[in-house]
């Protein structure tokens, strides 16, 4: 049996007809009790069961999830990865969740398809540029890799932008760290090695309730019966609300459709990944050739995984001012995402008011590129029953003292 | 796409709305009794229900009034419209 993917297996498999291959995880059935149980079969659950079992040899862990594992948002994101925070607190978030991306291929024996091309921001007008010059220093304060450029350098180094849009490209923000991975690899590769630690990764497993006793949680009620666990770590996103009112938890969370879309595909044409806040767009190009495509946020609470048309045809015409050449390709998919936004568009990692449940979410329209460090303070969190020093910000807490971190309206990210 | 009922313009798109979010959230009174714990309730704890919503809307390009939608937030469906300062929509869909 083949187990460790390398050139070697694959020439091996080769002569043995491919024949020795397994799973890639064991895809278990529940026992009746655990250690710590992770509630959320995506990028941040399965990080975390992985991080709890190389971190914090705590082995005796289920991830279970509603669905088939990476189908929510980790198979819906437009798998953009980058740390052009503003504020220090997260900057060093997602630059510590970055630097984890640039090693995660070995570290899983799985390969992410991580592509360091590049992430752009444009600016379309003076006050545009004075909002990246800010965000340029910001970064740099934060040690964070940004380089500024006026047109010419915007344009020297982005093929194919029009000659002249309806707004004029007045210069532009990269960082060159940044990219995109390929987002299923990244479930997958979680789940294949928290499996081959010991986790249960169980599927189709829709938690009902929460046994709740003495104040405390001792177990989860699922569609396949009752878990005892005296440790629950959650990360399910948009259904954040959903699944801790089951705890009687409420949260400051709101549930939105964030869109995407991909082209069919063509020939490689574009290198990098290119954000326009202005104008509410913004693309890559996959390794398969489509375009990949983002719209904003459709305002109104939805756990419909379906975005509305206003905003795709924004979002296409904001891409065929940038690329006019584009207006040719044809949509392959559409589809949403339900995120889960708080007020300052920042995470939330933390304890709740019911002792052995923690919670991860809050990541609003950016939760992808953020998987490897939020899996690996949640897993923190459930082994020791404290903050990680990266995630000490991220408290529910901020809600009442007012020490929000309004990355909003900071970082002009598109939330 | 929503089609949403203006009690005011009758039927419009969507792209002519704006969404207010939840209804029927009281400030907590008086101020000088009201907690941080409440306060921060009343600013961001949200109900972010699976299913019938109540909430606010604006015909932000119409006759730019406000008034209450209830919504189911899975379908989408719009189940009744009904004024600001009424609690409860005037039909059976909100119980």
């Amino acid at each position: 049996m083949t187990k460790a993917y390398s050139a070697f297996s694959l020439l091996c498999e080769g002569l043995n007809q491919q024949q020795g291959w397994e799973p890639a995880w064991r895809d278990a059935a529940p026992k009746r009790a655990y250690d710590a149980v992770i509630i959320g079969g995506g990028g941040h659950g399965l990080a975390t069961a992985y991080y709890l079992a190389k971190n914090h040899k705590l082995t005796d862990v289920a991830v279970i999830e509603r669905g088939w594992i990476g189908g929510g948002n980790t198979g819906r994101n437009t798998t953009v990865i980058r740390s052009n925070y503003f504020y220090p607190e997260s900057a060093a978030f997602y630059d510590f969740a970055l630097s984890l991306y640039e090693g995660l291929s070995k570290d899983l024996n799985y390969n992410i398809m991580f592509s360091q091309r590049g992430m752009w921001t444009l600016a379309h007008d003076r006050h545009g540029m004075d909002t990246l010059r800010r965000s340029a220093n910001a970064m740099l304060l934060n040690g964070i890799d940004a380089e500024l450029y006026d047109e010419a350098g915007v344009r020297a180094r982005i093929p194919g932008l029009n000659a002249r849009p309806r707004f004029p490209i007045v210069g532009g923000l990269v960082q060159q760290r940044g990219g995109t991975a390929r987002h299923d690899a990244v479930a997958w590769g979680y789940a294949r090695a928290a499996s081959a630690l010991g986790v249960d990764i169980i599927q189709d497993c829709e938690v009902l309730g929460f046994q709740i006793e003495g104040g405390r949680m001792r177990g989860v009620e699922t569609s396949r019966g009752t878990i005892r666990t005296d440790r629950v770590g959650m990360a399910v996103a948009g259904h954040s609300s959903v699944v801790a009112q089951k705890a009687g938890v409420r949260l400051p969370v709101s549930s939105y459709a964030l869109q995407a879309f991909v082209s069919e595909p063509v020939k490689p044409c574009l290198d990098t990944v290119v954000l326009s806040p202005a104008i509410g767009t913004y693309v890559s190009q996959s390794d398969k050739g489509e375009l990949v495509m983002g719209a904003g946020l459709d305002l109104y609470l939805s756990y419909a995984q379906r975005g509305s048309l206003p905003w795709m045809e924004r979002a296409a015409a904001g891409l065929i001012d940038l690329f006019p050449q584009f207006s040719r390709l044809r949509f392959l998919r559409q589809w949403a995402g339900i995120v889960d936004v708080v007020h300052d568009s920042t995470p939330i990692i933390d304890a709740t008011p019911v002792p052995g449940l923690w919670i991860n979410c809050g990541w609003g329209t950016g939760g992808f590129k953020a998987i490897p460090a939020g899996g690996w303070c949640l897993a923190h969190l459930v082994a020791t029953g404290e903050s990680h020093p990266l995630a000490r910000a991220f408290g529910l807490n901020r809600f009442r003292t007012g020490a929000l971190i309004d990355e909003a309206a900071a970082s002009g990210i598109a939330h | 796409m929503l089609l949403i009922l203006c009690p005011y313009c009758g039927p419009r798109a969507e792209i002519e709305f704006r969404c207010g979010g939840e209804s029927h959230i009281e400030r907590p009174g008086p101020y000088s009794e009201v907690d941080d714990g409440a306060w921060a309730d009343y600013l961001f704890t949200r109900k972010n229900p699976k299913g019938e919503h109540r909430e606010r809307w604006l015909h932000a390009a119409g006759c730019r009034q406000w008034f209450n939608v209830a919504r189911d937030t899975v379908s989408h469906t719009i189940l009744a419209v009904y004024p600001m300062g009424k609690t409860r929509p005037p039909t059976e869909a909100g119980t």
